[in-house]
């Protein structure tokens, strides 16, 4: 049963004419209260407007595969949340890149303070002659990082070059 | 005492950052392009023996001349010859207008990044009209990844003339890239040697994925069957073999110095021979392993709009005959049309306009590269896929990590030699030299987070590098073979690697590399001679499509400084050291 306008219509008021092979008809809907006269169209169509979401799922079917011509359906606008997802996860990184870089300048300034103090620490002992510093050719043998000096590529222990025994 | 100069921590990490800035971008967007555009599977000869005749030579030169010198740029070529500074000076600037726009295209990843969160990801659907009652104007006119592309991420004017605002998203995502880039300089080769590990292997785990994915997608094989099917008719036509040139010369990052800053954190023993092959050849591998991917997507992609087409005309034809569900199918199509022309004339011509053909082949056949290939084609392919959201998530962390990779190496190019310089590096530490460059190239790239900032970054992007680096090239060839010598050179890689270059190395850069850069170079000069004026690709909103328009004057000025910046470098640095060494010695003369 279907309010149109203010009358109530039963399944016997709608008549369906020029049925094809495709599923689909016209039909028109007459009023039985009012001698069997047709209610107009601008009212059918406003009554299916309100109830479209019941007829589609009488039908198991949606506004793409039920179509109603002439009827235009109103499209649902997609859901929005409050804060775009975006600036969510965009923030998430931004904390992270940020204490990242923190933590390294920190641990860079503090390392540079320790070195400072190590040197002049050594340089106020050197100065009092109480530390006897290993050195070889004027640089302290701490600091002969042999992965970071210079090769002297003469006398690399390079096995290729010289012939095996 | 002199501070000793840091190094990597183990030759891996050399070999990784080398992959790491070299396979970028241009493997994954342009290579597929070039390969379906000149002759498909056919393209691989000229390419390979491009890689052989100009690839391998040059990066290991560069290489060498790194390792040797153990300087960055500017300081390597002085030690080569005190008038060919100019050189290393011209490499930083090209560098450092690679790395002014270049950031912006990992701002646009990291855009697409943050917005694969959603369910249904923002470019599947268009957006509604203001009453409801339809999609937006121009997203109905174009299609709903081309619309997020263009309105949604860049809000692109429809000329290089009307500015526009700076979009404070494309900012913020500008401002994140640059200090991601900024985390990992921050302390040298310390931390850039840790980095590598990650950006140098992480792109191809998802090239596996995405290898696997699109091999098994519906209609995969139409793809690569189209693209790798051989057409040799296209060897005769000379752009093949100058693309192909052009492709391998790029695509190391010959000349922009970040090869050189790389080598001359190098122990002095390194083989960079060995190294310089394994590069050159795994930067090709992945350039073919790449376009796999990119053509199993193009198959899919163009079997799914294919299908979709057949099924708009079926249910065009359904609704306008009243025919039964089912009685038209994609098989029987052709027929059933030709049956209902004869049958029913008049009503199939008045509904002849609406019906498409459907091709297959014109769907294969939109060749695209750049910007609209990684963010239009691969997007619209992802979003018909299952789990989009994890395959979106997936390949946009894959373009970040190959364009952060390169971007290391663009920003060490300009770096070394500002630390290698005693006048800046005593007063400041490297950090705040980092954040110095960092900050000013954030600045300046906000120009192409403009609403017209896209036309702006195909300027930059044509433009900045290609004359400047060939030229660059050249010099560095013709410097390194006949001004420091080829036999000084020789002995110099004797003492380092225990072995001398054989005679395919010394052809290659005393003759073959140079004679294929000055024809590259003639070429390129006069294409832009004879096309007169240069265009642009302007996007209108109205039609949804592209648009070629002319560049402004103030634009083609723009131009002609962004090459003229670099290259005149070059002859400028010669002229200085003559006038300088001049003076010096009126100077002793009349002291004297």
């Amino acid at each position: 049963m279907m309010i149109i306008g203010l009358t109530i219509c039963r399944i016997s008021d709608v008549l369906l004419c020029n049925v094809t092979d495709r599923v689909s008809f016209w039909f028109v809907v007459t009023d039985s209260s009012q001698n069997m006269t047709t209610v107009p169209g601008s009212v059918v169509e406003a009554a299916i407007r309100m109830n479209r979401n019941r007829i589609n799922s009488a039908f198991l079917l949606s506004d793409k595969t039920l179509q109603f011509l002439k009827i235009t359906s109103t499209l649902s606008p997609p859901v929005e949340p409050s804060t775009p997802v975006w600036l969510i996860v965009f923030g998430v990184v931004l904390c992270l890149i940020v204490a990242g870089i923190v933590f390294l300048v920190v641990a860079g300034i503090q390392q540079r303070k320790k070195k400072n103090k190590e040197s002049t620490e050594r340089e106020n002992l050197e100065e009092k002659g109480e530390v006897t510093v290993t050195v070889e050719n004027g640089i302290p043998c701490e600091a002969l990082d042999l992965k970071a000096g210079h090769i002297n590529g003469v006398f690399a222990a390079d096995d290729e070059r010289f012939t095996s025994l | 005492m002199e501070k000793s100069r840091p190094l990597w921590d183990n030759p891996l990490q050399f070999v990784f950052a080398c992959i790491s800035y070299a396979v970028g971008l241009g493997n994954v967007w342009r290579f597929p392009y070039l390969c379906q555009m000149y002759g498909g599977g056919g393209f691989l000869i000229p390419y390979f023996i491009m890689l052989i005749a100009e690839g391998m030579p040059l990066l290991y030169l560069e290489l060498a001349v790194g390792q040797r010198m153990r300087r960055g740029s500017i300081g390597a070529w002085k030690i080569i010859s005190p008038y060919l500074c100019g050189v290393g000076v011209a490499s930083v600037v090209v560098s450092f207008f690679l790395s002014m726009y270049y950031n912006v295209i990992n701002a646009w990843a990291f855009w697409y990044l943050f917005h694969s969160f959603q369910d249904p990801l923002p470019w599947a659907t268009c957006p509604l009209n203001s009453n409801r009652t339809g999609y937006e104007e121009e997203c109905e006119k174009t299609s709903s990844t081309q619309y997020f592309w263009y309105r949604q991420t860049l809000n692109i004017s429809p000329s290089l003339e009307a500015s526009g605002n700076v979009q404070w998203e494309q900012a913020l995502c500008l401002t994140l890239a640059w200090l991601v880039v900024y985390l990992c300089i921050l302390r040298g080769t310390e931390s850039t040697g840790k980095v590598v590990y990650v950006t140098a292997s992480l792109p191809y785990c998802v090239l596996i994925i995405y290898l696997i994915r699109g091999l098994t997608l519906h209609g995969a094989v139409n793809g690569l069957v189209y693209m790798f099917t051989p057409k040799l008719e296209q060897l005769s036509n000379p752009k093949t073999w100058i693309s192909a040139a052009t492709q391998i010369f790029f695509s190391l990052g010959l000349g922009f110095g970040s090869l050189i800053a790389f080598a001359s954190y190098n122990e002095p023993t390194n083989n960079c021979e060995r190294h310089a092959i394994i590069v050159s050849l795994i930067n090709s591998t992945t350039s073919i392993f790449a376009s796999i991917v990119t053509f199993s997507i193009y198959g899919f992609k163009a079997t799914f709009n294919y299908e979709s087409c057949i099924n708009k005309v079926i249910l065009l034809l359904l609704n306008a005959f009243d025919l039964e569900e089912g009685s038209l199918t994609a098989d029987n199509l052709n027929e059933m049309k030709d049956y209902l022309m004869a049958t029913h004339p008049q009503e199939y011509a008045q509904l002849s306009p609406q019906l498409k053909n459907c091709s297959l082949e014109a769907e294969l056949d939109t060749a695209v590269q750049g910007t609209g290939l990684a963010f239009i084609v691969y997007s619209e392919a992802i979003k018909n896929m299952e789990v989009p959201q994890l395959y979106s998530v997936l390949y946009f962390v894959m373009l970040l990590m190959l364009g952060i990779g390169s971007m290391l190496g663009n920003t060490a190019a300009i770096l070394t030699p500002l630390t290698d310089s005693r006048v800046i590096a005593t007063r400041f530490p490297k950090e705040v030299i980092s954040g110095v460059v960092c900050f000013i190239n954030c600045v300046i790239g906000l120009i192409f987070t403009m609403e017209a900032g896209n036309y702006w970054f195909d300027i930059f992007n044509d433009y900045a590098a290609t004359l400047s680096l060939l030229l660059i090239v050249l010099v560095e060839t013709i410097a390194v073979c006949y001004i420091y010598g080829i036999r000084r050179f020789e002995k110099d890689l004797y003492t380092m690697i225990g072995r001398k270059p054989n005679w395919y190395w010394k052809i290659m850069w005393a003759f073959a590399s140079p004679l294929l850069i000055i024809s590259l170079f003639i070429f390129y000069l006069t294409d832009y001679i004879l096309t007169g004026t240069l265009q642009y690709q302007a996007w209108d909103a109205t039609q949804g499509q592209l648009v070629t328009k002319d560049y402004p004057s103030y634009a083609l000025a723009v131009i002609g400084l962004l090459v003229a910046a670099s290259t005149m470098c070059i002859p400028l640095g010669a002229l200085v050291t003559f006038i300088r060494k001049r003076l010096k010695r009126e100077r002793v003369s009349t002291v004297a």
